[in-house]
């Protein structure tokens, strides 16, 4: 009896543990994702933004460190605003009214739109809240940051001054 | 092992892992987790009192229960 209990167990986890997401890894082109406007029925996709420095930032109304990053990433804004960069905020919440409560008291300076259906999330395969995606001018991530710590933020801003400076 | 209980075996275990609660959530999923209703000690700073005026009155400190699940953020 102990062989097919065990062989059952083999099946059951092995169904359970595959993995059918495809996260992007660094070295990939960024999807082609559509995005929402938090305030109206716009609609955008990540490919408009082709040409710029990118700083994709998934977040979240609940996540204690996303709310820790808005002054970091409204410091960054403020710095290197311009053609040739743009931070991203891409808001997770099942409810845009929750992140428009986030908003009211974490204010950002910079974009800041919404994946309601989950689209950009899922074809990111994003592990971590937040979670943070350096992008260059062609479109090919050169930097996954997974969470934020204040410490890290240094690290983080020479490494878009890098990418901005064109290298 | 017979074709038909290794059948069975295989279909039973297909059923189970397509049941809601094998689906693992997704990180952008946790925001329901993440509300202070649903973590496991919903009154953390009341529980440390109690803990210490049980010690205090026992003489002996039990063993605390785990901070909760929390938002699972990174």
């Amino acid at each position: 009896m102990n062989k097919p209990i065990l062989t059952l167990l083999c099946i059951t986890s092995a169904i359970f543990f595959i993995q059918t997401a495809h996260a992007v890894e660094q070295g990939n082109i960024i999807p082609d994702c559509k995005l929402n406007s938090l305030s109206d029925a716009k609609t955008t996709t990540l490919k408009q933004f082709q040409g710029k420095v990118l700083y994709i930032d998934f977040w979240a109304s609940w996540c204690g460190p996303c709310a820790k990053s808005f002054p970091f990433l409204n410091t960054l804004h403020d710095a290197l605003k311009g053609d040739d960069f743009q931070i991203i905020g891409i808001n997770l919440d099942e409810n845009p009214s929750d992140a428009q409560d986030f908003l009211a008291k974490y204010p950002a300076s910079f974009s800041v739109v919404s994946d309601v259906q989950e689209q950009c999330a899922k074809q990111f395969a994003v592990q971590a809240m937040p979670s943070s995606y350096l992008v260059d001018r062609n479109g090919i991530i050169r930097h996954i940051h997974l969470g934020f710590r204040a410490d890290e933020a240094g690290e983080l801003k020479v490494l878009v001054e890098k990418l901005v400076a064109g290298h | 092992m017979p074709r038909k209980l290794m059948l069975t075996l295989i279909a039973t275990a297909v059923s189970a892992s397509c049941l809601p609660g094998c689906t693992p959530l997704s990180p952008w999923q946790r925001g329901t987790l993440a509300k202070p209703s649903m973590a496991l000690e919903p009154t953390p700073m009341q529980d440390i009192l109690s803990e210490h005026t049980h010690g205090s009155r026992e003489a002996a400190s039990a063993g605390s229960s785990s901070s909760g699940g929390g938002c699972g953020c990174y």
